[in-house]
């Protein structure tokens, strides 16, 4: 069975914050119902009692000890700012939220 | 009829450590400081930086899990928990998904004279997210937001319990023995006013007997143990209402509003949220050698259910005194010091609970600032009828307020005892002549009269003489 | 013989001989820069300034008769997704076309070090998510070989200034082919190091358990010496790998005789070009007279690699790109409520490319689809890597072609990803087991472009890639050293 990735588009655009005009959408469903047919083709395998490779490092993690360092002066800090407001970054209002289209 | 119901609720703390650095970076944790000033290029998010892990981040959460009986996992794995929100600099949190560092545990608190075991359902380590400052009177009204990153990326531990417990005012108990524990443990200063230990609550009630849970409310922004217990009789109410209505419950996170004692409906956050979990890759998974735990667990203080069983054994003392010793760790620390050089244990709990946590609480010390061989000092020389006890509460002030020893003090304001007739019987006489009326009354038959004359005689000595060795005086003069 | 077509090594060699001065060779660089870039379009952002203040303080230190590394003095230019300190660093997207970080990158800091004139920062693939550095944001970077051809991807920028003799050494960052396919077609050779050899601290990620930094170079001995400098452990990035890291270039001579090879059957397909196939065995047939084993040996899972891949990398790449949300750094495109800020910042931001990545990324992670998508990709993995362990207990290196044909067109696979996709399909599955592989130049097609053959070597095994790819550069029949820059004009460069 073919993957028809359309009514998956705006769910997916939705969760991962992207706005997509029409044309995007259309283009996006086409491509992306492609490639999860040739990904899918990993479902093929068997792999019972296989573990997943999260990481090919088998090695335990490193800890470092708790020691501060110096942080980034503040002009640092802000100065990729798109939107400040005196030491702040500043953002829209988090609750006027539209209903996402459907 | 109407039907019953039962309440279920399970909480969610989130507990900030207390390390010197973040969880994943070198920036400083100190709390209220001018906005964005402890942000690094690992804890801003930026492009390219990677996290590593702070050992004591670690050990603390471990200590904490132990304290609590959860089963401490030799290997765990951290995790990303995708969603979008500006407090969150990577657009995920590192969290701990399904292989957590802690599995199962539980608290036992007092409930009504009984104990109850609170189960739970793990323990887990994650990052905290910045803080968000809303223009306009709250959240729900805001036009814009601030962000200070200096609190994101600072090591956060989450105590999932089961849901186990069944009223708002349980809620409350379990949450100040954890606190109590959490604060021997020393893994954090548990200060909910700035936020290091907060928590959520999802609640649902259930037709009594029924077993399946109902439809739960996550109730969120609650600032005290106060306002969890009444947030939740609030929720249980308003459930009740609308289920004995035949209505059904909105699976919904809510707010509970200070202000109007209510708890409201949070617009905008997607009801079921799709976090996309998934291994993190800058982070190999977590292995603690079972040294590495049995190490924790050794360097585990006593913890206050053992010392309160102990404190009733050992030192004699009732129920009462025993919790009041244990709920405070440095408090009984001080008692413990002290009751190495005093063996009337019940006497010194007396003056710890009274006269000393007075002056305390007046003179806004801690009790780690009193040297406990004072304590003990004062009331040797009291018992030894050097002092008065007047003279001894007097002392004590002194004492908590300048660290002065009160042999010193005795020396220095000349407050020892005063005592034998020669030194006794001038002030007596003085005031048996100053009180003739007294003196009648006392002749007539009136036993109070002569406390009169002793506290006036007491009162001429600063209170520096003994009471009984007056009375025998004043009654031996005036009979 | 100028200065900028000679070797780093050479370079090296003429500066600490003080033959020459820091300067001088800059200098050279940037004249040859101010020439054929224009034709090529392989910077996205120059650093002349910087690289002359660099040469000029190395220049100092040499004369103050401080004892410098073999390469100090010797200029490099760097893709555009390592951060660089005060300089604007992009990834080649909207996103962060004005982003200027406040920190080096471990690999900077280590150039910085040694004194390293940086000549700029060179254009890619937008994220690093591409194979011919058309999915560039802001323009399409040029074949040397044949203009009208992709330089490869995704950094095809920092292979095309090696190639077109505009810095003598280049960085790039290696996902799933990204610096072996494109130096495949340039004619040059790159090195994906062994996952954890080289610091990841302040590469951009794109899929953080595939990324990772390593060098294009004219020869096998430039490659060994910068590898000298960016290779070993890295206390700000936890997946860095403790192990110690030999003197690459001092092992360059060693002994190649009695190797055991495998010729990956997949990676010889029938379907590829014959000629891309037969300067692989070429290649091969003078490993054997010098007295290697030779064997054939079968990677099945190939073709499922492709999938796996394409799955894990979009799945970690969806939440990579998260932070960029407009609120701390980079593109905002404004809006009444932070969601809508959120989602027009990154309809705007993002490319085509990096979109689609996002979009199957953040659906094989999502609900209902995370077992039989992405878990199913990690368990692949796992085979993958068996795969190669067995196959490492019969032999000491895989070769096969790196890319199934020379360089194509530029715009010949833009309308179809999948195909754009498969143009990697020698170089995924040993980065999905995180094996060091390089690529060496195997002859020029008949039509007059460069191809590639791939060493696969076991885990930190770089050392070998190299002594094998220094050995075929001598025995194998010359090549022409670099391309002849075709200009409009009609002048050969």
């Amino acid at each position: 069975m073919a993957i028809d990735f359309a009514e998956e588009v705006d769910h997916v655009a939705h969760l991962a914050r992207l706005t997509l005009d029409w044309e995007e959408k259309v283009r996006m469903a086409e491509q992306l119902s492609k490639i999860l047919e040739t990904a899918r083709r990993v479902q093929e395998l068997d792999t019972t009692g296989i573990e997943p490779t999260a990481h090919v490092i088998t090695l335990p993690a490193v800890l470092r000890e708790d020691l501060t360092r110096p942080s980034l002066p503040l002009n640092r800090v802000l100065q990729n700012a798109p939107t400040r407001q005196k030491d702040f970054f500043r953002v829209p209002s988090i609750t006027a939220v539209k209903q996402v289209e459907e | 009829m109407k039907m019953k119901y039962d309440t279920v609720i399970g909480l969610e703390i989130h507990l900030e450590l207390q390390t010197h650095s973040k969880l994943f970076c070198g920036c400083s944790t100190t709390f209220g400081q001018e906005p964005n000033i402890n942000c690094c290029p690992i804890c801003l998010g930026l492009p390219g930086s990677l996290p590593v892990f702070n050992r004591r981040a670690i050990e603390l959460a471990v200590s904490v899990a132990l304290a609590l009986n959860s089963a401490v996992q030799q290997k765990s794995r951290f995790d990303r928990k995708n969603y979008f929100y500006p407090d969150l600099p990577k657009g995920y949190q590192i969290s701990q998904y399904d292989q957590p560092l802690a599995r199962g545990g539980y608290l036992e608190i007092e409930f009504d004279e009984e104990s109850r075991r609170i189960n739970l359902e793990r323990v887990h380590l994650e990052e905290e997210a910045g803080k968000l400052m809303h223009a306009g009177d709250s959240i729900f009204d805001s036009s814009y937001s601030l962000v200070d990153y200096n609190r994101a990326g600072i090591a956060l531990l989450e105590i999932v319990t089961k849901p186990d417990i069944h009223s708002g005012r349980e809620a409350r108990l379990f949450l100040e023995d954890l606190r109590t524990l959490l604060l021997y443990t020393g893994a954090s200063d548990c200060k909910m006013e700035e936020g290091s230990l907060r928590c959520d609550a999802n609640i649902s009630l259930r037709p009594v007997g029924s077993t399946a849970l109902g439809t739960r409310v996550e109730v969120k922004n609650m600032n005290s143990f106060r306002a969890v217990e009444m947030a939740l009789n609030y929720e249980v109410k308003r459930q009740e209402e609308i289920l004995s209505a035949d209505g059904h419950i909105i699976q919904e996170t809510c707010h509970w509003d200070e202000e109007k004692k209510e708890t409201i409906p949070l617009r905008g956050k997607e009801g079921s949220s799709d976090y996309r979990y998934f291994p993190e890759p800058d982070l190999l998974p977590l292995t603690l050698e079972a040294s590495f735990i049995e190490k924790q667990s050794a360097l585990l203080p006593e913890l206050p259910r053992q010392r309160r069983v102990r404190f009733k054994e050992h030192y004699g003392l009732n129920g009462k005194e025993a919790t009041l010793l244990t709920e405070n760790r440095t408090l009984g620390d001080f008692f413990e010091a002290a009751a190495n050089d005093y063996s009337d244990y019940r006497n010194l709990v007396k003056w710890i609970q009274g006269d000393l946590l007075y002056q305390l609480r007046e003179s806004g010390k801690s009790v780690e600032q009193i040297e406990p061989g004072l304590l003990v000092e004062l009331i040797t020389l009291l018992n030894n009828g050097n002092i008065t006890r007047p003279v001894a509460k007097e002392l004590l002030a002194e004492m908590v307020l300048s660290g002065k020893s009160p042999h010193k003090l005795v020396q220095e304001k000349g407050l020892g005892r005063i005592s034998g007739q020669e030194k006794l019987l001038p002030l007596v006489d003085r005031v048996i002549a100053e009180n003739p009326e007294a003196v009648e009354n006392y002749r007539r038959g009136k036993e109070k009269a002569s406390a009169f004359l002793v506290g006036r005689v007491m009162a001429l000595s600063g209170g520096r003489a003994d009471p009984e060795e007056l009375s025998k005086l004043i009654k031996g003069k005036i009979s | 013989m100028k200065l900028y077509e000679k070797t780093a090594a050479d370079l090296g060699r003429l500066f600490q001989k003080k033959e020459v001065s820091a300067v001088e060779v800059v200098r050279s660089f940037l004249d040859r820069i101010e020439k054929v870039e224009p034709y090529l379009k392989a910077f996205i952002t120059h650093t002349p300034a910087m690289a002359l203040e660099t040469a000029n303080e190395i220049d100092n230190r040499r004369m103050s008769g401080e004892e410098l590394h073999p390469l100090a003095g010797v200029p490099i230019a760097i893709k555009d997704n390592m951060c660089t300190e005060g300089l604007r660093t992009t990834c080649a997207s909207r996103i962060l076309e004005n982003f200027i970080p406040p920190y080096d990158a471990a690999v900077v800091g280590a150039l910085k070090r040694v004194g390293m004139p940086l000549l700029g920062k060179t254009n890619m693939d937008e994220f690093a998510m591409g194979s011919s550095t058309e999915n560039s944001a802001f323009f399409t970077t040029r074949n040397p070989w044949d203009r009208e051809r992709v330089p490869g991807g995704s950094s095809g920028g920092s292979a095309v200034v090696v190639s077109a003799g505009m810095a003598p050494l280049a960085l790039g960052s290696d996902t799933g082919g990204s610096i072996r396919q494109p130096a495949s077609f340039c004619g040059l050779i790159g090195l994906r190091p062994t996952y954890g050899r080289v610091s990841r601290y302040g590469l951009i990620a794109f899929a953080s358990s595939l990324d990772q930094i390593g060098p294009f170079s004219l020869t096998a001995l430039d490659g060994a010496l910068l590898m000298n400098i960016i290779a070993g452990y890295d206390p700000l990035d936890s997946t860095s790998l403790p192990e110690s890291v030999p003197d690459y270039p001092l092992g360059l001579e060693e002994d190649v005789k009695k190797l055991r090879i495998g010729i990956i059957r997949q990676n010889v397909s029938k379907d590829f070009d014959p000629e891309v196939t037969a300067a692989v065995m070429k290649l091969v047939s003078i490993l054997e007279e010098n007295g290697a084993e030779i064997d054939e040996v079968s990677l099945p899972l190939t073709d499922y690699g492709l999938g796996a891949y394409y799955l894990i990398a979009p799945a970690e790449a969806s939440s990579n790109l998260g932070r960029y949300d407009g609120v701390r750094y980079g593109h905002n495109a404004g809006g009444d409520d932070i969601e809508s800020m959120f989602s027009r910042t990154r309809g705007e931001g993002f490319g085509p490319e990096v979109k689609r990545r996002i979009m199957i990324g953040t659906y094989a992670l999502s609900a209902g689809y995370f077992d039989a998508f992405y878990l199913q990709a990690m368990k692949v993995r796992t085979l993958i890597r068996r795969d190669y362990a067995i196959a490492f207990n019969r032999f000491d290196l895989l070769v096969g072609a790196t890319t199934p044909t020379p360089a194509f067109k530029i715009g010949e696979k833009t309308d179809d990803p999948l195909q754009m996709y498969l143009s990697d399909i020698c170089n995924i599955t040993d980065a999905l087991a995180g094996l060091p592989s390089l690529s060496v130049p195997s002859g020029l097609h008949s039509n007059g472009l460069p191809m590639g053959t791939q060493l696969t070597a076991p885990a930190f095994q770089e050392g070998l890639l190299f002594k094998v790819a220094n050995f075929l550069e001598q025995k194998r029949d010359p090549l022409p050293r670099w391309p002849r820059v075709e200009l409009p004009e009609g002048g050969l460069q």
